[in-house]
């Protein structure tokens, strides 16, 4: 069992990811868009979103830092372990929380405002449940690990780790099988949640459109991508340049 | 100097009657598809009036065009690239539907399906974006020919402007009310702030035509563009969740067609030309100092098509020489850079927009004649220009950022035209002095008299075709499946109505219209839907749900 949940499942989880997420590119462009609802509503969404979007992007952070920097790192730097556990348990209860207020806000304002709720697919309510259920969850691991509520577990002895390895393709299957269960919960709805990011409207955060912050204002595109690109035929060649 | 060439236009406001004729035939040709239902890529609106969306000029409030920094800089109004990724989780200046107006359909399965009683049944008017009956409160023409009355104009952000500056200039009393027709469509810019205001890179001015696009597979909806936009022309489609906007017709101009709009309009008023304009110094024209001297900043970037320098240039760019032809016949050119009659909407926004406006004269010659003097004299005419109904100021405020003198001087020419015209017309000798005291010469009235009070179809609309040698490209090469009616089309993707492959330009035909007319038009993507939308039946056959099932097929369903 502990094989198939934490040696098989990331694996067949990172190939839909990834595959999900190429298919759709090529596939889909289209249908790529964050299909915003800020034009029928915009006073809720104004609180809502960006308590969201910013606190999952600390949220993010806070996840690279724990899971893929290793402890004897930080220690090294002379970093003590309660003191990286303080900072991290502080950020990440004040993140998380942002966030699920924020969510919380969204989805009351998608429940309550008439156009939102009729623009709302059943595609977007079967993600809200998992996204809301990771970021639930996730909270009361970082309470647990935080020995707030029940008893301290350092994560960073079971569960990074096993991240780690799962990409030297050596899963550390005994370390992720030895963490509490709530890790065990947040690490399986996580893995269901990138499972379906390709397949939902969650895909926008893929093309986060940074490049902008680096190209010219104005962008000026050719109808072709030059002039004639095949050979005129003859008498049909160009006169002038 | 690197010359590009632009299509632009010029509208001849004094034969604008408002017929909207325009507006409906662009709306059936482009948007006539849910998510845009409150989309008008050309709108007409009356002047004075709060413009759609509502006070739309009023960048105070919705923060669209550039601003000039101290350092004689240009600067996104609405911010720059970090506030703009900053506040990209909830744009705080995007409008509210309700700025332009909620779109609605009418119930008329009640009118059908009611119940007999003593009460006529009624069809009752229904949200397009909640499926919730409504009041219908305002639309894309609420305030057509002052409808509302001064309550509705006072809120004319030109007329608040004006006043400010000379307190009863500008009346909205009845017996001296003024109005006039603007009909709008995208600027197509030269320095389009829209773009700029695209995160993720999706809209581009193209470099052949100067057409300014959204390139409906790179937009991810960031809807910055909405904001970016000072003439709000840029569009949220909200089923699919993309920007849309005036295309100038692109399929059609390619192959030599004028717009939509051009072509159908009844007052013949619509000019497109080509314009060469010199890109490098598109930046600091667009900066200069006082916003009043961005009309002749953006006039000095139009080069003279006939200059052998310009053409030497314009061929180094690989202009080729039909389209440099067709600059030099161009009508836009002759009406805002040889006649100079031409003003451009707004240029204060600083985006060098290039639908060009010749303002209107029209109702001095009657007011004139009314009073008892000859309307068409001279003298008379020019007396009563700084009295016309229309306010120069509000004019003005509306072509040249509230410098007068560009307005008079160019309805100084249109009425000495008028005179000059008439004299040829009676058969008297005209006045050379009269042509000369406006700064121009007989022969170019008699030039530009053609051109405003002729011109045919070939004379308005100068429109090269696209290069012969991308012809391959300009055919739509799609899916073989994707014939019209074949499996490959219209089938819904994977995500709901939006996604999947759009359908290419070429096949928005039978099958569509069918379609959306056998459909609940409702934002409800999932629901199949049967019932006929009337507003959209083309009265031709019998789309599937038009009538009831017959009472024998009820029969054999019940058995």
């Amino acid at each position: 069992m502990d094989v198939l949940l934490w040696g098989v499942l990331p694996y067949v989880t990172i190939a839909i990811l990834v595959g999900g997420t190429v298919w759709r590119y090529r596939y889909d462009q289209f249908g790529w868009t964050t299909r915003s609802s800020q034009l029928y509503e915009s006073r809720l969404l104004r609180i809502g979103s960006p308590l969201f979007h910013f606190g999952i992007l600390v949220v993010v952070v806070g996840h690279v830092i724990g899971l893929v920097i290793p402890q004897g790192w930080t220690s090294t730097v002379g970093l003590s372990e309660t003191a990286y556990h303080v900072q991290a348990v502080t950020l990440g209860t004040i993140a998380g929380i942002a966030t699920m207020v924020g969510v919380a806000i969204l989805i009351y304002r998608r429940r309550t405002t008439g156009p939102v709720f009729m623009a709302t697919t059943r595609n977007d309510k079967g993600m809200y449940v998992v996204l809301v259920a990771a970021i639930v969850v996730g909270l009361a691991t970082t309470l647990l690990g935080a020995g707030v509520v029940g008893e301290e577990h350092n994560y960073r002895e079971t569960v990074s780790p096993w991240f780690r390895s799962i990409f030297v393709f050596q899963p550390d299957i005994e370390a992720m099988s030895e963490a509490p269960f709530t890790f065990q919960l947040h690490t399986l709805i996580g893995m269901l949640l990138f499972a379906i990011w390709p397949f939902t409207r969650l895909v926008h955060a893929f093309t986060a459109p940074l490049p902008y912050l680096f190209r010219p204002y104005v962008v000026y595109r050719s109808r072709t991508p030059g002039p004639a690109t095949r050979a005129p035929r003859r008498g049909w060649e160009r006169v002038g340049s | 100097m690197r010359p590009m060439a632009q299509l632009a236009m010029v509208m001849n406001l004094d034969k604008c009657i408002g017929c909207h004729t325009c507006s409906v035939t662009c709306k059936q040709a482009w948007t006539n598809r849910s998510g845009v239902e409150y989309v008008w890529f050309n709108n007409v609106e009356t002047r004075p009036g709060q413009g759609y969306p509502r006070r739309y000029q009023d960048q105070d409030a919705w923060q669209g065009g550039w601003v000039r920094t101290r350092r004689g800089r240009l600067k996104l109004k609405a911010g720059g690239r970090f506030r703009k990724l900053f506040t990209i989780f909830a744009n705080p200046v995007l409008p509210n539907i309700r700025d332009y107006y909620e779109p609605w359909t009418y119930d008329y399965e009640n009118l059908t399906t009611a119940p007999l009683g003593d009460d006529f049944p009624v069809a009752q008017p229904k949200s397009l974006i909640s499926g919730q009956p409504m009041h219908v409160e305002w639309s894309a023409n609420w305030d057509d020919n002052l409808g509302g009355g001064a309550e509705v104009s006072n809120r004319d952000p030109i007329v608040e402007r004006v006043r400010r500056q000379a307190e009863d200039k500008v009346r909205l009393e009845f017996e001296r009310t003024f109005m006039f027709y603007l009909p709008r469509i995208c600027e197509h810019c030269l320095n389009p702030s829209c773009v700029a205001s695209c995160p993720s890179g999706a809209m581009y001015k193209r470099v052949d035509d100067g057409i300014v696009l959204v390139d409906q597979d790179r937009c991810r909806g960031w809807r910055m563009c909405v904001t970016g936009c000072p003439y709000k022309k840029v569009y949220f489609n909200h089923r699919t969740g993309k920007a849309e906007k005036c295309t100038f017709c692109y399929p059609r101009v390619e192959v030599g067609l004028p717009t939509v709009c051009s072509e159908t309009c009844v007052g013949r008023l619509r000019y497109i030309g080509l314009v060469l304009y010199d890109v490098d110094r598109v930046g600091s024209a667009a900066a200069v100092a006082d916003e009043r001297d961005l009309y002749q900043a953006q006039l000095d970037l139009f080069l003279d098509p006939t200059d052998p320098d310009v053409i030497a240039a314009a061929r180094r760019e690989g202009i080729p020489d039909d389209w440099l032809e067709a600059a030099r016949r161009s009508p836009v050119y002759a009406l805002a850079k040889v006649h100079r009659v031409a003003l451009p909407l707004h240029p204060e926004f600083r985006t060098m927009p290039m639908v060009w406006y010749v303002p209107p004269l029209s109702p001095v010659v009657d007011a004139l004649t009314d009073t008892g003097h000859d309307g068409e004299d001279l003298e008379n005419l020019f007396g009563a220009i700084d009295t016309l109904r229309i306010p120069v100021e509000y004019l003005a405020e509306l072509f040249t950022a509230g410098d007068p003198a560009p307005v008079r001087r160019v309805l100084q020419t249109l009425a000495t035209m008028r005179s000059y015209m008439r004299a040829v017309n009676l058969g008297d000798q005209p006045d050379e002095s009269l042509a000369a005291a406006a700064g121009t010469t007989g022969a170019e009235l008699t030039t530009l008299y053609r051109l405003l009070g002729v011109a045919k179809y070939n004379e308005r609309y100068v429109i090269p075709t696209a290069y012969e040698a991308q012809g391959r490209q300009l055919e739509e090469i799609g899916c073989s499946l994707d014939y019209e009616g074949g499996p490959g089309m219209y089938g819904a993707g994977p995500f709901g109505e939006a996604s999947g492959r759009p359908a290419p330009v070429s096949v928005e035909t039978f099958h569509a219209l069918k379609q959306r007319q056998t459909s609940e038009g409702l934002a409800d993507p999932e629901r199949p839907g049967a019932r006929v939308n009337l507003l959209n039946w083309d009265g031709k056959g019998t789309p599937a749900g038009l009538f009831p099932p017959r009472r024998t097929e009820q029969a054999e369903d019940r058995s």
